[in-house]
């Protein structure tokens, strides 16, 4: 259950997006985000959903793949359709006793749940295509006209580095306390919200202790091989724009502009 | 009690880019009273066999009987096959979380549902089995104890649930000469004193030879070889190239006896080895 998470997973592939600069993906992510909410109408949305699924083709990463890390994030996605749907004035549709539905918030909910759909499988396509390593580097190469402000990026990078990096070993972890802790006839499954959050506990200490213990261990081991922080660092494999990335970039203005164009589209009703 | 595994087979992420058979065509029956040792290379599939035992892992097809009863197609409850079949996992002193080593011990029992005088008695049984004093360590903090304590204590929550089988992952894993020693004289007198069913996976080739009245060895998710001690471990050959061995003390003699061909010998232990050796060797009588 646990492992059927797949937001912030690599899948290894050998793809023109895959080969693409971390900092054209992040960039290209962010634009993508902003540009979600620049959209206005339902042909804006189609032409939004029909560019991410050609990147999706493009990178071969397989959409059951995407799909599946994509329900653990329904929930929230119902709740805002929901709320969405009761919660907007306008014309009314639908009426009982203190439940409306008007047209306005049919349209709002749809749009709401689109957009958190698309928003999420955008950004996991980045997560998807880059190597944790590589996505870190790029953020720092990103942010490192910020240091002259005082930003530390190459802790944050670091901080990011180490995060991503310790996901699956937590999860493994995890995985392996309840387990334990169910053979020794522990039950997470029954009983009231109460008795649920208690049972958590025989998961949660050990785990926190886990979690001290593989810090510790990674302290050391950064330590031993002298680790002192990021000024005067270099690196092994510099990161390189390389001819893909333009085709990137120019396939990113241009669809910002058929994004921008597609507020004009007339509407089919109203 | 016995177990019976029939035909079991396992697959991790199933349609995924990571598919992999964890085990393909496992059948063994283990009987009343029997002893089992489970060698294998990493990754040949022991301990997913395990967690199948007391239907942690649900197998994509084939099925575990345990004492007669199916445990796999869901007409059990869970709880209940937890209770006959204890497993200990692999650095079992990672699951420790109460405040105190009684409560901890405790944990297993008061699940089933047992009245707080029953777990009191067995928490001091428990106890006493792995060889810890309850008057002396029953209200301290699991985490203050020393390593091969630790794993005694998780053990005992396990024996705790006076389950019919035991199940031991690695039991003497990263333990010093001492605690392993002591964990090893733990399992016999378990043995001895409950006469419960024990399946233990282990890589020290000494401990299985010394422990176990039968030897499965797994090998890419199937079981390889199974037999006595002896049984398995004349096949040297077959074993290295599974990434296995046979104990010391029987490379020791293979040398010995291929040297002195006198000597006859298959020890696995080295009392064993001894009396062979005995055997042969007149010490001649020495003078003060």
């Amino acid at each position: 259950m646990i492992r059927d998470i797949t937001l912030g997973q690599y899948y290894p592939g050998e793809s023109p997006i895959h080969r693409l600069d971390a900092r054209t993906k992040i960039i290209a992510t962010i634009l993508y985000i902003i540009e979600l909410f620049v959209v206005n109408n339902f042909w804006g949305f189609l032409i939004a959903a029909a560019a991410l699924f050609a990147v999706i083709a493009v990178s071969r990463v397989p959409v059951k793949f995407i799909f599946r890390g994509l329900t653990a994030v329904f929930i929230i996605i119902a709740f805002t359709f929901i709320i969405n749907l009761f919660m907007v004035d306008g014309r009314v549709l639908w009426h009982w006793r203190f439940l409306t539905i008007t047209y306005e918030g049919v349209s709002r909910a749809f749009f709401m749940a689109v957009r958190l759909v698309l928003l999420i499988i955008g950004s996991s396509m980045m997560t998807l295509t880059t190597k944790p390593i590589e996505l870190t580097d790029g953020l720092e190469k990103l942010f490192k006209p910020f240091s002259l402000i005082g930003l530390p990026s190459h802790e944050i990078a670091l901080m990011m580095t180490i995060a991503l990096r310790f996901i699956p070993t937590l999860m493994e972890e995890t995985d392996k306390i309840i387990k334990a802790q169910e053979a020794r006839g522990a039950d997470f499954e029954s009983g009231n919200l109460f008795q649920r959050a208690k049972s958590l506990i025989p998961i949660l200490i050990p785990l926190f202790i886990s979690s001290f213990r593989i810090a510790q261990d990674l302290a050391l081991a950064m330590e031993a091989r002298c680790y002192h922080g990021g000024s005067g660092r270099t690196r092994m494999n510099e990161i390189h724009f390389a001819k893909g990335d333009a085709v990137a970039a120019v396939l990113m203005v241009l669809f910002l502009a058929v994004i921008i164009a597609s507020r004009y589209i007339p509407v089919l009703y109203k | 009690m016995s177990i019976e595994v029939k035909d079991l087979r396992y697959v991790y992420s199933p349609g995924l880019p990571g598919e992999t058979v964890a085990l393909d065509g496992v059948s063994f029956e283990v009987h009343d009273g029997e002893t089992i040792g489970i060698i294998g290379h990493t990754g040949s599939g022991k301990s997913t066999l395990l967690q199948h035992l007391n239907g942690l892992l649900k197998p994509a097809s084939g099925d575990v009987y345990v004492d007669g009863q199916c445990i796999t197609d869901g007409s059990v409850k869970l709880v209940e096959i937890r209770r006959k079949v204890g497993l200990v996992f692999q650095y079992p002193e990672y699951q420790l979380f109460e405040e105190t080593v009684a409560k901890d011990v405790a944990f297993g029992p008061r699940n089933t549902g047992l009245s707080e005088e029953k777990i009191e008695t067995r928490v001091k049984a428990s106890l006493a089995l792995v060889g810890l004093n309850y008057d002396e360590i029953g209200d301290s903090s699991p985490f203050e104890l020393s390593g091969g304590q630790k794993r005694r204590v998780a053990i005992a929550g396990v024996i705790a649930m006076e389950p019919s089988v035991l199940i031991l992952d690695e039991p003497t894993a990263g333990l010093d000469p001492s605690a392993h020693r002591e964990i090893l004289s733990m399992i016999e007198l378990i043995r001895e004193k409950m006469g419960i069913i024990i399946i233990f996976v282990s890589h020290n080739m000494a401990d299985v030879a010394a422990l176990s009245d039968r030897i499965i060895v797994m090998d890419g998710g199937k079981i390889a070889m199974e037999g006595t001690p002896q049984e398995v471990f004349s096949h040297e050959k077959e074993l290295s190239a599974m990434g296995l061995g046979v104990p010391p003390v029987r490379e020791i003699m293979t040398k010995i006896t291929a040297a002195l061909p006198e000597i006859e010998s298959n020890a696995l232990t080295a009392d064993e080895a001894a009396t062979d050796i005995k055997k042969v060797i007149n010490i001649p009588k020495r003078d003060n």
